[in-house]
């Protein structure tokens, strides 16, 4: 029923009936806009919420936990500069000097509590704290290349190797779908396969694996990409978790050592030449790169994320000081992308969250649980 | 040629010139906060300029809204409508106002860096706490959806004011001479019972 008033007045002006059909159609125009921007009307665009919930199919739910990375432990340490990156980069951190670390080791994965074991991909995240109030960080892992090269890419690799709910187990018909459709992951992958598995997270060599730009004082930039090289010797492989049955046996270990004495990383920059492919992350560089020493990164306490001061930050590889910035690889807008939902997420769990699998009381115990 | 009195030219000026903004603003946030694509990077790094210069902006126009107050609604208007139009501006300015304080505390409360451009970057204004920086990420989309609630509202209401009532509230605010609303008012036949003296 039209309203009286409304009768009356398009009996007597037809022209407003148009005139309102315009605001309206302006109105919805602007929502519509809206919706589209937000993700509401393309059900096949890739969002963060829809990467969020690909992490849930492959992992389960575990309320206040990263959404991958998701078991680990904090620690802290310094960085000593060398100087000798400083040549190509203004960024304050690599001026000859001593800056604090907030880090974290972790298995990659989005499960919390599952256990150690010597395959699973280790990370190290680094917090760079620049007096002046820069922050540098970086998550780096133990595989030589990242297996895809685009969010699009990490999302069907997600689906892909998510266990089927009948067997529990990942559909081996949609890997292969997917190494198939993705020949720049089936190559990365068999890279991957190939590394050496060193025993434990302190003689790792951990990878930046995305390229960025050093940017100098005059401006100048220079294609990078980063490691931290372990100063530890490198132990034979461990290619089965210890007879004990501690299913944390890789942070166990970690934290021994840290408690023994500190444990070090050079952190080692890769130039890039004219070109090195910088945005992808599937490719290597060519052997004989040249290479800084930019400094050596020193870990002397570990602690468990909970109460940990690696928890409260996300190691968003796009927080970078002057001095660093990003190259065009899409994943580095991805990640900085996902990692700021996950972090929301596990925000709004905190209160929820269950203890983490390394405890305070298992760090204290010298990480012999 | 008419009763209703335009607004001054420094407050037409704020205006247009923040209305782009505050639009931007609204449709950058909505997608970056759906983005995992490369224009993510960038929209962020837009959101967080824009978003300080809006708060820049808004403080000069309330200090504005004072030396050079707004001309009244027409007394044609009825008194619900003048009460949603003054409730409305309230919400708005306070929103522009809110809404850069809001992320600037939340990207605190993170910890992550307040990046304006290059090496300009603002300190923190709260302290680095999650569970503070979950309440305040919430509030930011909750208080993102308000105003473009209510910018919609508004830009409904300053068409519905141009085109159906023809009184002159949008010409009041509109960047160019009030002449050229002759061609919007060229249909002699207006729904109200105007007190307005009609073009000639």
């Amino acid at each position: 029923m039209k309203p009286l008033w409304f009768k009356a007045a398009t009996a007597t002006n037809p022209g407003l009936l148009v005139r309102l059909g315009a605001i309206g159609a302006v109105m919805l125009s602007v929502t519509g806009a809206f919706a589209y921007t937000g993700g509401w009307l393309s059900p096949a665009r890739l969002t963060q919420d829809r990467m969020m919930a690909a992490f849930r199919d492959a992992n389960g739910t575990h309320v206040g936990f990263r959404r991958n990375h998701a078991k680990g432990v904090c620690v802290t340490g310094w960085f000593e500069s060398s100087g000798q990156a400083a040549a190509i980069s203004k960024a304050a951190v690599f001026r000859p000097g001593r800056v604090p670390v907030i880090g974290r080791f972790a298995l990659a994965g989005g499960m919390p509590f599952q256990p150690d074991a010597p395959n699973t991909v280790r990370s190290m995240a680094l917090s760079f704290l620049s007096p002046g109030g820069e922050e540098w960080r970086t998550g780096m892992n133990n595989i030589p290349v990242f297996p895809v090269n685009s969010a699009r890419g990490f999302y069907e690799q997600l689906l892909a190797y998510s266990p089927e709910p009948a067997t529990g187990k990942p559909d081996p018909a949609k890997i292969k779908a997917f190494l198939a459709g993705h020949p720049e992951a089936a190559r990365a992958l068999a890279l991957i396969k190939k590394r050496e598995i060193t025993s434990g997270f302190a003689n790792s060599t951990f990878n930046g694996l995305n390229a960025f730009r050093f940017v100098d004082a005059a401006g100048a930039p220079t294609a990078v990409r980063w490691s931290a090289v372990p100063v530890q010797p490198v132990a034979a492989d461990a290619t089965e978790p210890p007879e004990t049955g501690d299913e944390n046996y890789l942070f166990d270990e970690l934290i021994a050592q840290i408690t023994q004495r500190p444990r070090q990383w050079r952190l080692i920059v890769t130039i890039g030449r004219a070109g090195d492919p910088t945005d992808d992350a599937t490719q290597p560089w060519p052997e004989g790169r040249r290479q800084i020493d930019a400094g050596t990164v020193t870990i002397d306490r570990a602690s468990s994320e909970d109460g940990g001061r690696c928890t409260a930050i996300n190691y968003d590889p796009l927080v970078l000081p002057a001095g660093i910035e990003p190259s065009d690889d899409p994943l580095l807008s991805a990640r900085s992308a996902a990692y700021a939902r996950s972090f929301t997420l596990r925000a709004e769990e905190e209160h929820e969250k269950p203890p983490s699998a390394v405890t305070p009381k298992e760090v204290r115990a010298g990480g012999k649980s | 040629m008419t009763t209703q009195p335009r607004f001054p030219a420094a407050s037409r000026l704020l205006h247009w010139l923040m209305a782009p903004m505050v639009i931007a603003m609204l449709f950058i946030g909505v997608g970056m906060a759906a983005s995992v694509s490369r224009r993510y990077d960038l929209l962020v790094s837009i959101h967080r300029p824009l978003g300080i210069a809006i708060l820049v902006l808004c403080a000069a126009r309330i200090v504005n809204r004072f030396i050079n107050p707004p001309p009244d609604l027409p007394e044609t208007v009825p008194s619900l409508q003048r009460f949603a139009a003054k409730a409305s501006h309230i919400v708005l300015y306070a929103l522009m106002l809110i809404m850069p304080l809001v992320g600037w505390g939340m990207l605190s409360a993170a910890r992550y860096p307040i990046v304006l451009y290059g090496p300009v970057r603002l300190p923190p204004i709260l302290p680095h706490d999650l569970t503070l920086y979950a309440w305040l990420r919430d509030l930011h989309t909750g208080l993102a959806y308000l105003l473009f609630a209510t910018f919609l509202a508004h830009f409904g209401a300053a068409l519905y004011h141009g085109l159906i009532r023809r009184d002159d509230v949008f010409g009041s605010m509109a960047w160019w001479e009030q002449g050229s609303m002759q061609l919007a008012r060229t249909n002699p036949a207006p729904i109200q019972n105007s007190t307005q003296t009609p073009e000639p």
